[in-house]
């Protein structure tokens, strides 16, 4: 199963849709949570509009891979599972979110261990039989739970007066 | 005699902000801590994790979201965290953002607390626009990409990821 997730916040119809158009082609299974003010309704996979918090765990959990925005919860979460991500960022001149943070986030992240960016939907479809095809092969281990050590440090020195 | 506990406001949005925050939570091990989010969905895990612990649960309240375009809702998040800010009465305020964090560091900072502000790591080409703005009311103003760190600030000390 694939977690398609779009953040809690607006809509990516861009990203649904393109996924979509992908289901009806591969036969892929996914489930998808897609907020309550999406405008595309996907036709070849089960989607709400939003997950509790639980919900989300559990579904990221369960699935081979996840499909997402370029939003650093969706990814933070994949990592800390260890499933491997496929991100498509929302863009600024689209008005999909504020300005274009999701699309250098993708340049800069892309290149980790366990996450794949299509910098356009055209990008999808390839980006998403790859991850599908060689899933086990893309996993990494779960990253740490903790931040830099340094980064620790220096907040814990603020907040302790230590 | 016992020092009492410092007393540490948490503040981050849902989502991402949220995650970031709890990478960085040992670094308020053993402190008093209160958090502020704008869901209720992460309470029972934070109190499973105090229990198995053998900690008292930590304090923690829900704000209503808002961003830069829903004014009324920014007066009432606003108001929220006056109020839990004059509750709390945070020794310091540490944050990954977003606005419920810029306003619990102008507050706090009002109440004497020391104010740490970490830009989140989606802003990786330039600062937030909190971010931006916390700077002159942060003790700690921090960026998570080295590139962005600045003489004036915000300084770099290394990310959550």
């Amino acid at each position: 199963m694939i977690f398609l997730t779009i953040g809690s916040h607006e809509p990516f119809d861009r990203l649904v849709r393109a996924v979509d158009d992908w289901v009806a082609q591969s036969g892929a299974e996914v489930f998808g949570q897609i907020t309550e003010r999406a405008g595309y309704q996907p036709q070849h996979f089960p989607a709400t509009g939003h997950l509790s918090v639980a919900e989300y765990q559990a579904r990221a959990a369960q699935a081979d891979f996840l499909v997402a925005h370029a939003g650093m919860g969706s990814i933070l979460t994949a990592l800390q599972l260890g499933k491997p991500i496929v991100v498509l960022p929302r863009r600024g001149h689209l008005k999909e979110t504020r300005n274009d943070h999701q699309y250098a986030t993708a340049e800069r992240l892309g290149t980790r261990a366990g996450v794949t960016v299509a910098l356009s939907d055209a990008d999808l479809p390839a980006a998403l039989d790859r991850v599908r095809r060689a899933t086990a092969d893309l996993a990494a281990a779960p990253i740490s739970k903790k931040a830099d050590a340094s980064l620790i440090a220096a907040v814990r020195h603020v907040i302790t007066g230590d | 005699m016992n020092k009492p506990k410092r007393r540490v406001l948490a503040v981050a949005s849902g989502g991402g902000h949220w995650i970031q925050l709890m990478r960085l939570s040992t670094a308020w091990d053993g402190c008093d801590i209160t958090y502020v989010t704008t869901t209720d969905g992460f309470r029972a895990d934070l109190e499973a994790v105090a229990r198995d612990n053998g900690l008292p649960a930590p304090g923690y309240h829900v704000v209503p979201e808002a961003n830069r375009w829903q004014k009324l809702r920014l007066v009432h998040q606003l108001l929220a965290l006056v109020w839990v800010v004059l509750r709390t009465r945070p020794h310091a305020v540490i944050t990954t953002g977003a606005a419920p964090g810029y306003f619990a560091i102008r507050l706090g900072r009002m109440l004497g607390a020391k104010c740490i502000w970490v830009d989140s790591i989606a802003n990786a080409q330039e600062l937030s626009l909190s971010g931006k703005r916390v700077g002159p009311y942060a003790d700690l103003w921090l960026t998570q990409w080295e590139d962005l760190a600045a003489d004036e600030g915000p300084q770099y000390k290394g990310a959550v990821l």
